[in-house]
């Protein structure tokens, strides 16, 4: 049996500084979230109102977040603010923002998306039956919306978080640097350790995201026939 | 911005573009190969590799490109598996995109009907007849959405192989902000060059889109 390298995170606080690493992945894709949910609601809703303004202006962001990768997305706002508007944006503020623009997006279109996939006669029903627009909106299309929009936004979480894993690029050190060091410091004591180190790190991503779809798929299924 | 700056750094983007192009088409293909191949496991349920190709379908999707490239490309040789940047970059593409377009290529076969398959049998029609001419095209125009999302989704992707040293446009920009301090202009070409490649791919993906929706049946 060959030396795999997985005693390499037993030694000292390797395993503590690896999950370490991932409470900085994790702290940047919830405020990120956070704040994706946030703006991102209003916006969706803004975005079912009939104005060619806000429709145009709305698809232009879409668009562009669609098709830029977010690493574009993050040496944009990371080297890009630097240069044109002198700031010094430190990594992980840079990452926020950048993940927060394109969570926003992705959230704002599943708002709009649940809103719109609610049937006309949804509206005209409760309106016959006496209902005014505020009770409307609050006991019948809202209850049916968020059933639509809940799993797909807890998807959200999961993509966010293995985004995040990006930003070790703009130098953040997160779970995939911390691991990086600990194999470049146990280079001639455990030559192997890139195997039990990045296996960890794979693991660890694995077992944050997993249980999440895994609500989300339950949350889809029970709901899909209501 | 220095537009002597721009024409002379264009070759490099060209050359870099047409590797991330390569490494990115090569991979999606196979990914469509793979998806394919695990949906059918999966939605017949054949025994054992339908379990088989559960985990990997739920492994794949739960964990980040970056990652697996990292255990592909730096901890595979440590125990003896040599892999060149190319090849990892392209498999490592493949097999995510494989998870995702089997699940989207699965929900696709699940939202047929089963009056269609049972309509099919009793005109007479056998059973490779029925896939073929009667839930195939049917499921693909159920997943072309999907499916585009996902081959955009994929392009974009692409940008982690400057971190297994692949030579493609985040690595040409990053190489060059630091030796030549030009960040803007460099920043302006790596915005161009993706748009160039993923703005024709999201106007065809529309396209089809909107192709297909008359393909499909009831309302």
């Amino acid at each position: 049996m060959q030396n795999l390298g997985i005693d390499v995170l037993f030694k000292g606080t390797n395993m503590l500084r690896l999950l370490g690493g991932l409470w900085v992945s994790l702290r940047i894709s919830l405020i990120a979230v956070g704040f994706s949910i946030a703006l991102g609601i209003p916006l969706g809703m803004l975005m079912t109102k009939d104005s060619k303004i806000v429709k145009a202006i709305a698809r232009l962001y879409l668009e562009i977040v669609r098709v830029m990768p977010q690493m574009v997305l993050l040496f944009i706002v990371f080297f890009g603010t630097t240069r044109i508007f002198g700031w010094n944006l430190n990594a992980e503020l840079a990452s926020v923002i950048v993940f927060s623009f394109w969570g926003c997006a992705e959230m704002s279109d599943l708002v709009r998306g649940a809103f719109i996939s609610i049937p006309k006669h949804q509206y005209e029903s409760a309106r016959a039956l006496g209902m005014n627009s505020f009770t409307v909106f609050f006991f019948v299309i809202l209850p049916q919306t968020l059933r639509r929009l809940l799993p797909t936004s807890i998807n959200l979480v999961t993509r966010m978080i293995k985004t995040t894993s990006l930003v070790m690029m703009i130098g953040v050190v997160e779970v995939l640097k911390v691991g990086q060091q600990i194999i470049e410091a146990n280079r001639n004591s455990s030559p192997n350790a890139a195997f039990g180190v990045y296996g960890t790190v794979l693991l660890l991503y694995f077992i944050g995201c997993w249980p999440i779809s895994m609500l989300s798929k339950y949350l889809e299924k029970k709901w899909s026939n209501s | 911005m220095n537009w002597e700056v721009i024409s002379s750094y264009l070759p490099l983007y060209w050359k870099a573009m047409l590797l991330t192009l390569r490494i990115g088409w090569l991979g999606i293909l196979f990914a469509i190969l793979i998806g394919f191949l695990v949906a059918i496991v999966r939605f017949y349920k054949v025994p054992v590799v339908s379990r088989i190709a559960g985990v990997y379908i739920e492994f794949f999707r739960n964990t980040p490109l970056l990652v697996q490239l990292f255990f592909l490309y730096f901890a595979l040789p440590k125990i003896g598996i040599p892999m060149n940047a190319e090849f990892t970059g392209a498999l490592g593409l493949a097999l995510l995109g494989g998870a995702y377009m089997a699940e989207t290529f699965r929900s696709g076969l699940e939202s047929v009907a089963k009056i269609q398959t049972e309509s099919a049998m009793s005109l007479g029609l056998n059973k490779s007849q029925t896939v073929l001419h009667i839930i195939f095209p049917q499921a693909f125009s159920v997943s072309v959405p999907a499916f585009v999302a996902n081959v955009i989704f994929l392009l974009k992707e692409t940008s982690v192989f400057s971190a297994i040293s692949l030579m493609d446009l985040m690595f040409r920009a990053k190489d060059l902000i630091g030796l030549y301090y030009k960040t803007t202009e460099c920043l302006v070409l790596l915005v161009f060059f993706y748009a160039l490649i993923l703005i024709p791919v999201s106007v065809l993906g529309d396209r089809l889109e909107r192709r297909v929706r008359h393909a499909e049946f009831g309302d």
